[in-house]
């Protein structure tokens, strides 16, 4: 298995191999897909909140104009992806995995995909830093292999040295091949992203870690840098082992660093992102283009004619289908993201969004009804290919008894969601299921504990209070009787102690209140 | 266009408890064979009164207790365990033996801890242990094998004598390897002159090492298809041939040597076939590894200065009742963690 140049691996636990019908899509080439009349952008985060609208409704924009969001860095922005007029600032179904609507903004597109005037850097090596940052988080640039981190904050890790960057190019889920296409058609806008990203990092060497299954991405790779390594940054096939494309883990298998648990990968001095960013970024920063457009992979036999398309952000997913030739009539289910982590979508009316890598169209005989789960066997199946080394069947046993003191001393908030377990359970327990059942109720309940303590924050602040009006109240009453007392005895008030009788009057209305 | 949602992941499980456990029965036929070689058609009738047996009570339990019956039934799960009780039992056990044994082991051994899954025991040989308790005469009155008999009995003859109240005459019957080596150092009989016997002729007794052999190959099968980890034999097997070695060359006028004990009795059927037994073993890599050195201890500690012949039954049930612990104790370091 080894190829030339291969740099060593470093292996990691479990995993699972995975039949990759990657061929499907694959052969396609990359495609153009046309221009939607409707263009759908929402305006629902990563980070959970709603970027701020920049536009109106009758507006009319064009191309590349933000419409929404880069109040922050961690805020990125949203660019209308063609011109023409808002048509509505409402609520709609999102593509997210809770099925539910949010705030989206509706652009109807004049066909004539005006664009606003672009403007690059000369030299991106006479910039500083943190210029290019801000160019990044301009150009509205997030993560693409599907997290959607704000590419701006990461390339700026505070008070950390980053020597390593990798390019993850590692599609482990079967079916998607959006890296792949990008890859052998723009490679070297791959690179040429990330000598940027190196010169913004600072950092010393780039890998581009890409699965060894992909022959001719890394033909292309390497007729784009002369070799299998030069300029710091070298090619780097890994083994097609599921999930070896999850950050930590490609980290571990290039470098044999270990990100820890709760941290990030810049604590072991390196920054990671997708191939597809890398282009991302030599666009913004060189030719000064916003993200606008990304390359998704529809795929599954339940589409017609599967293949890889550069789309426009924004573009309804049955518009993309349809250029597909259509569903086949036993399209049964819809999933953004691969088969393993991806989500199901209940309609196609949703819009592909930055972080959408690839629509997968299953059918009945794919899906057909999950087989029945039985009783857990303990055989430690799910345990051997648990890529975090969790052991799944306690964690089972534990939040089917809803055990929140055990599940975090099995650490369950590691689990990484990847489905492995849940794939080689001859039981056929959907693991994946409990556990994001567990974290949510774990989430909740820390939610809750939240809500008592201010709750009895507030109790607490609001007893102190009242306990100082009380004996303000009780001084006040004291001093007017003693005033009171003086002045039957004749003499005359000063104006200090009228000033004391009149604070001690206030204090009731505010003791009222609370 | 609408299409119905589903929790990922979205692609099926190729594995299925059915096929696991239906690949142990499969790993079983050569070590049965050796056995039915060896020992006559007897160890056939037993296993199908067991299947009889158990799969009634399994059905019986699962409506008493308004579970689906197919799904289980189906499992062969209940069917591995009359297999595995049957073949621990002797050729010609009255079938009231058997019939009891596989009852206790489906019914106390399993659904009255909530079915498969939830039993901390190994259900076999909590009955083959039962049986041993309450039958001890009958338990350990085996046949001789294929060479040192005139000849096996016929089926007319085995039929008689498993479904007749009364048990074969003691002339027909013979204690194990393992057994007589027992008694006899017991009573005080030199090693070399019990091993002069026809019962014990080459690597661990005559008959044994060919029933061993069988599952030693059925066993491997099974590592090799990555059915059953192989911490728990090789740790097993291991520790019991460095226990039995160690003795052995210490007092080899009283000890066996380690290849009697390797390939004799119950420990290649124990190694592979028993202690992997999932629902009861420890699940943990390390775990597993210091489960199965247990066992292989507990076995020789059994057989050379227990009160039963061989030790594999009772070094599993007490393992069993340790396992849950030793999990917990040898969590792996998660991805990212320090190491407790
Ligand atoms: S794979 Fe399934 S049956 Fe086996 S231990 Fe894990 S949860 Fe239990
Ligand atoms: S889903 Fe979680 S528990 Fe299961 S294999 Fe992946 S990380 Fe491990």
């Amino acid at each position: 298995m080894a190829i030339a140049g291969m740099t060593e691996w470093f292996g990691f636990h479990g995993g699972i191999q995975l039949d990759t019908p990657k061929d499907l899509a694959a052969g396609s080439g990359l495609l153009l897909c046309p221009l939607s009349p409707r263009l759908i952008f929402p305006l629902l985060q990563r980070d959970g909140r709603n970027a701020k609208p920049r536009v109106t409704v009758g507006q009319r924009v064009l191309k590349g104009q933000p419409i929404a969001g880069g109040e922050s860095p961690g805020q990125p922005f949203i660019h209308a992806s063609s011109s023409g007029v808002i048509a509505a600032i409402d609520d709609r179904l999102l593509p997210h995995p809770s099925g539910l609507s949010g705030p989206c903004i509706v652009l109807d597109a004049d066909g004539h995909d005006e664009v606003v005037e672009f403007a690059g850097v000369t030299d991106y090596r006479d910039e500083a830093p943190e210029v290019l940052a801000e160019r990044l988080h301009a150009a509205g640039i997030v993560g693409l292999g599907g997290a959607g981190f704000p590419t701006a904050v990461k390339v700026r890790p505070d008070g950390v040295r980053v020597d390593t960057l990798i390019l993850n190019g590692a599609e482990c889920e079967p079916y998607i091949s959006c890296d792949d296409a990008l890859l052998r058609h723009r490679a070297a806008e791959v690179l040429e992203g990330a000598r940027i990203l190196l010169h913004i990092l600072q950092a010393e060497r780039c890998l581009v870690g890409i699965e060894e299954d992909m022959p001719q991405a890394s033909d292309a790779l390497t007729a784009a840098l002369g070799g299998w390594n030069g300029d710091g940054i070298e090619i780097a096939p890994v083994p097609a082992i599921y999930p070896t494309g999850g950050e930590k883990l490609l980290i571990r298998v290039l470098t044999g660093r270990e990100v820890p648990a709760d941290g990030i990968p810049a604590e072991v001095g390196v920054v990671c992102q997708n191939v597809a960013t890398a282009a991302a970024v030599y666009r913004a920063v060189v030719l000064g283009e916003p993200l606008l457009s990304r390359i998704v992979t529809v795929t599954g036999t339940g589409v017609r004619r599967p293949g890889n398309w550069l789309t426009p952000v924004g573009t309804p997913i049955a518009h993309l289908v349809e250029q597909c030739g259509g569903y086949t009539d036993r399209a049964e289910r819809l999933i953004l993201g691969g088969p393993m982590m991806g989500f199901a979508l209940l309609s196609d009316e949703v819009p592909i969004t930055k972080s959408a890598n690839c629509v997968l169209v299953l059918t009945v005989a794919e899906t057909a009804g999950r087989r029945p789960a039985m009783a857990c066997i303990r055989c430690g199946a799910c345990a051997e290919a648990c890529p975090v080394e969790l052991l799944p069947q306690q964690l089972y046993w534990y939040s089917r008894s809803d055990n929140p003191d055990r599940l975090a001393e099995y650490h369950l908030s590691d689990c990484i969601e990847c489905g492995c377990c849940d794939f080689v359970c001859p039981s056929h327990i959907p693991l994946v299921q409990h556990f994001r059942a567990a974290k949510g109720r774990l989430a909740a309940r820390r939610r809750e504990r939240g809500q008592a303590d201010q709750a009895r924050r507030r109790f607490e602040a609001r007893q102190a209070r009242r306990q100082r009006e009380q004996q303000e109240k009780a001084e006040a009453a004291r001093r007017k009787k003693e005033l009171l007392q003086r002045m039957s005895a004749g003499q005359v008030a000063s104006p200090a102690q009228t000033g004391d009788l009149a604070e001690g009057r206030t204090a009731s209305p505010q003791s009222r209140e609370s | 266009m609408r299409f119905s949602t589903a929790p990922a992941p979205h692609i099926q499980p190729q594995a299925s408890v059915r096929g696991l456990m239906l690949g142990v029965l499969a790993a079983l036929v050569p070590g049965v064979a050796a056995q039915v070689w060896q020992f006559g058609a007897g160890v056939l009738i037993q296993c199908l009164l067991a299947l009889i047996a158990a799969l009634a009570c399994e059905a019986s339990m699962l409506w008493g207790r308004g579970r689906p019956l197919v799904p289980s039934l189906l499992d062969g799960s209940a069917a591995l365990t009359a297999v595995l009780l049957a073949v621990s039992l002797p050729p010609v056990a009255p079938w009231w033996i058997t019939v009891f044994g596989a009852l206790f082991a489906i019914t106390v051994g399993k659904h009255l801890y909530g079915g498969l899954g939830y039993n901390p025991f190994n259900p076999a040989m909590l009955g083959y242990a039962v049986l041993l308790i309450s039958f001890p005469r009958t338990m350990t009155a085996w046949l001789p094998p294929t060479g040192v008999a005139a000849a096996q009995p016929g089926w007319a003859e085995l039929l008689d004598w498993i479904f007749r109240l009364t048990p074969p005459i003691d002339g027909m019957t013979m204690a194990t390897p393992l057994d007589t080596l027992k008694t006899q150092l017991g009573m005080g009989v030199a090693l070399d002159q019990i091993r002069s016997s026809p019962l014990f002729g080459g690597l661990a007794g005559a008959g044994w090492q060919w029933v061993n052999l069988g599952y030693l190959l059925g066993g491997s099968w099974l590592l090799w298809r990555g059915a059953i980890a192989w911490q728990i034999p090789a740790a097993f097997l291991g520790t019991l041939f460095l226990a039995a070695l160690i003795f052995f060359l210490a007092e080899p006028a009283s000890f066996p040597t380690p290849l009697f004990h390797l390939f004799g009795g119950a420990t290649m059927l124990g190694a592979f076939f028993i202690a992997t037994d999932p629902v009861t073993a420890s699940t943990t890599p390390r775990g597993r590894l210091i489960y199965g050195s247990l066992i292989g201890l507990l076995v020789f500690v059994i057989r050379s200065w227990g009160g039963y012949p061989d030790g594999v039954a009772f070094a599993v049930l007490l393992m069993n009742l340790a396992a849950p612990t030793l999990d917990h104790f040898t969590r792996p370091r998660p991805f990212g963690r320090q190491r407790r």
